[in-house]
Order: C-alpha cells, then structure tokens, then sequence
C-alpha cells in the first residue's frame, strides 16, 4: 500500500510521539528523530517498521518525532497515522489483527 | 498482550480515577497510584477530531502495561454519538475490564451496549459475559430511571452520579452540604440497594480545596455510597482513609458477630450487647463491616 494523503498523529508531549505521513517516490523513506536516540534509536526504528510492515505500507515517506515514547504508543501513533490517510482510522479497525 | 484475570462484578472500588486515554504520559503509570479502578476516558476528555487516536492509545496501553489489580473501566462516547461502536470493539479487543456507559437514561441504553458488547465478545473470541458495565446518570431522566438502568443487565456492577451535567440541567452549582444533589444522590442509591449494585458518587472538581473534598466525601459514607469517582491521585488517599472502617466500628463488629454466634446456639434472637437492642440485621452489618475492614486491608481479627 502506498501513502497518497498526508496524515498526522501524536503530540509533541512528554512520552508521546508525533508520526507524520506523505507520499514519497523514492519507496519507503523512515527518518526518526528522539530524544532518546543514542539509547533507544535501533529498538524505536525497529517497532516502527515493523508496525509499517504489518500495515503493509510499501511507499511513503515516514516522520517520527519521539519524546520518550514507550513502544504501544509508538505503534498507537504509526497506525493512527497511516489509517487517518486512508480514512479509516474511524471505524471497523482490525483490532487483534493488523492492530497489534 | 498482558493477560488479565476475569473482571469482578462485586470487588472494592473506593476510588475510582479518571484518565483521558489520550495521554500516553498518564496511561503508563496509571496503577501505580493505588486507586481501586481506574476509568480511562474515550468521552468528554478527549478532543472529537482525536477520538480515534484515543482508541488506539488505548488498545495499546491494554497490550503492554500490566495494571495488575488496578480496575480497568473505559467512559465511551454518549450513544448519541457515532463512535460509541468503535469504542466498545476497541474495549472489548483490548481486554479491558469493564465499560463505563456516559449519560444513561433508560434501560433501552444499557441493553444497545450490552448488544454491541455481546457482538464484540464473539468477534474478538472473548469469554461471553466478561466485560462488565456500569451506568454513569448524569440527566434528572437518567435519576428517575436509575432501577430500570441498573436492573437492565447481569452485567452491570454498579452506577455513578455525574455531577457536571446534572447540576446544569438542574440549574443549580456546587453547594456547601450538597442540598443540590441531596434528592438526585439519594434516588439513585435507593435503586442501586434496591437492585443489589454499587453506587459511586460523582468526582469533585476542586482539587485544591481538600477540607471541602473532606466534607463531601464523608457525607458520601453516611449516604451509603461504595465509593467515588476522582481526578486527581491526590484524592485518593482521603478517600480510602473515610471509607475504612474505624478501630472501634471493627471492635463493635467483631462483638456483635461472636455474640451472635454463642447466642444463636443458645436459641435467643434478639438481645442487649453493650445495653444496646440488637438482632439478625445488626449481625448481617457487621458482617459486612468485618468484609469491608480486610478489604480495605485495616482487619487483623480472626474473624
């Protein structure tokens, strides 16, 4: 799936995230930004792709700014994210399934 | 996923602390405080253009903290609203223990959730019958239907008075001695003893204010109530303090109940201890005092 309309979710807050979404055309394009990145940057990369993965997002260009976030409000956000801009992120989620 | 054991229609709930599931900030150290129950808020806390990010904050805060004994209750959206739905899969999904129904007014409610949470039990492969509900009445409706609304469903455990929208609809403001709640509160007790649920009374705003909080509170005991909603970890303790029974309530307790135990193998009913008359319904409060001291964790008898 790829990422057609720009989308947001998250705050700036402590121990939130904001993920923003846009279309790329270069694939998949993932830049992170924390304030905990020396000790954490590998574990927050490797929960948000695979959140992506599992959302089977194959093209977008991906931007987490993180404040500390454990890693259920990280995949919280990602998804969030990528449902807003597939307007689906209201109703019917596959909780349990893709949502995990 | 953290497992949780399976929700207890009848256990201790003193305090029960609201948080806007919006938060991650909040969510994670939520338990921590000590509350009996926790009521994580989809409703009125959150913003209606982040209602969904709300629910999966809140699935995923069900996936990965472990409350352990903390209660976990979630306020959905009022049924006039189009996300109550999706709120009541995201619950049920996510293993919470129970649902909080906002603005209830009949037991025609209490029966569309109990159906939305039925259907969400079998999609989700959850026990049937394992989310609890409870009926938050916060109209002068909700009031004058409280024993059809909290005798409309096996699950629900018990209702709460919402103070914020009642007192509006009512015309009237936060009063020293609570003469405008005074009818609306005891109504709605008199249902929940009637149909044999809890009864919460509704959360007090001012947080700062703690002797007026104090006053509230007590009064609340006197009344009957099982307990309080709250916004602030900083209520907690107060409220735990005046619904324990005293030293000398549990010392009166133990005596009526061993007493009763002699006299009633001796054939006698009704009786003087202390050159007061007692019989069978002083027995069954103090038994329930006894109850109520271990659970409180304040009874060190062998009772």
């Amino acid at each position: 799936m790829k990422i057609i309309k720009p989308a947001l979710a998250g705050t700036l807050e402590s121990s939130d995230a904001q993920v923003s979404v846009e279309p790329s055309t270069d694939g998949l394009e993932v830049s992170i930004e924390s304030s905990v990145m020396n000790q954490y940057g590998r574990q927050i990369k490797a929960t948000v792709m695979e959140t992506l993965g599992r959302l089977d997002v194959t093209s977008g260009r991906i931007t987490v700014i993180d404040k500390g976030a454990l890693d259920g409000t990280l995949k919280a956000r990602v998804e969030c994210a990528v449902m807003r801009s597939e307007s689906t992120s209201e109703a019917g989620i596959p909780w349990g399934g893709a949502i995990r | 996923m953290i497992p949780r054991p399976k929700p207890e229609k009848f256990r201790l709930r003193r305090t029960m602390m609201f948080m806007n599931a919006q938060k991650p900030g909040l969510l994670k150290d939520a338990y921590i405080y000590g509350s009996d129950s926790i009521i994580l808020d989809l409703e009125d806390a959150v913003a209606e253009n982040q209602k969904d990010a709300a629910r999966f904050s809140l699935y995923h805060a069900m996936q990965t903290i472990d409350y352990g004994n903390t209660e976990v209750i979630v306020r959905i959206n009022g049924l006039d609203t189009p996300h109550w739905r999706e709120d009541i899969r995201c619950v049920v999904a996510s293993g919470a223990d129970g649902i909080r129904i906002a603005k209830c007014e009949s037991a025609d409610d209490v029966h569309q959730v109990e159906a939305a949470t039925l259907a969400a039990e079998r999609e989700f492969g959850l026990e049937e019958g394992r989310t609890l509900l409870m009926a938050a009445l916060e109209s002068p409706q909700g009031i004058l239907n409280a024993y059809e609304i909290v005798t409309a469903s096996d699950r629900l455990f018990g209702c709460a008075i919402s103070g914020g929208d009642f007192r509006k609809s009512m015309h009237v403001r936060i009063e020293k001695g609570g003469i405008e709640m005074l009818t609306a509160r005891g109504m709605m007790l008199l249902a929940a003893r009637a149909a044999g649920v809890q009864c919460f009374d509704t959360m007090f705003p001012n947080i700062d204010d703690m002797e007026a909080f104090r006053e509230e509170v007590v009064q609340n005991r006197q009344m009957g109530f099982d307990g309080k909603s709250i916004v602030s970890p900083r209520q907690i303790r107060l409220v735990h303090e005046i619904f324990a029974p005293t030293a000398k309530e549990i010392a009166y307790a133990e005596k009526l109940v061993r007493s009763f135990n002699e006299q009633a193998d001796s054939g006698i009913g009704v009786y003087t201890v202390d050159g007061k008359m007692v019989d069978i319904p002083f027995f069954e409060d103090a038994r329930r005092t006894l109850e109520l001291a271990k659970a409180c964790g304040v009874y060190d008898g062998d009772l």
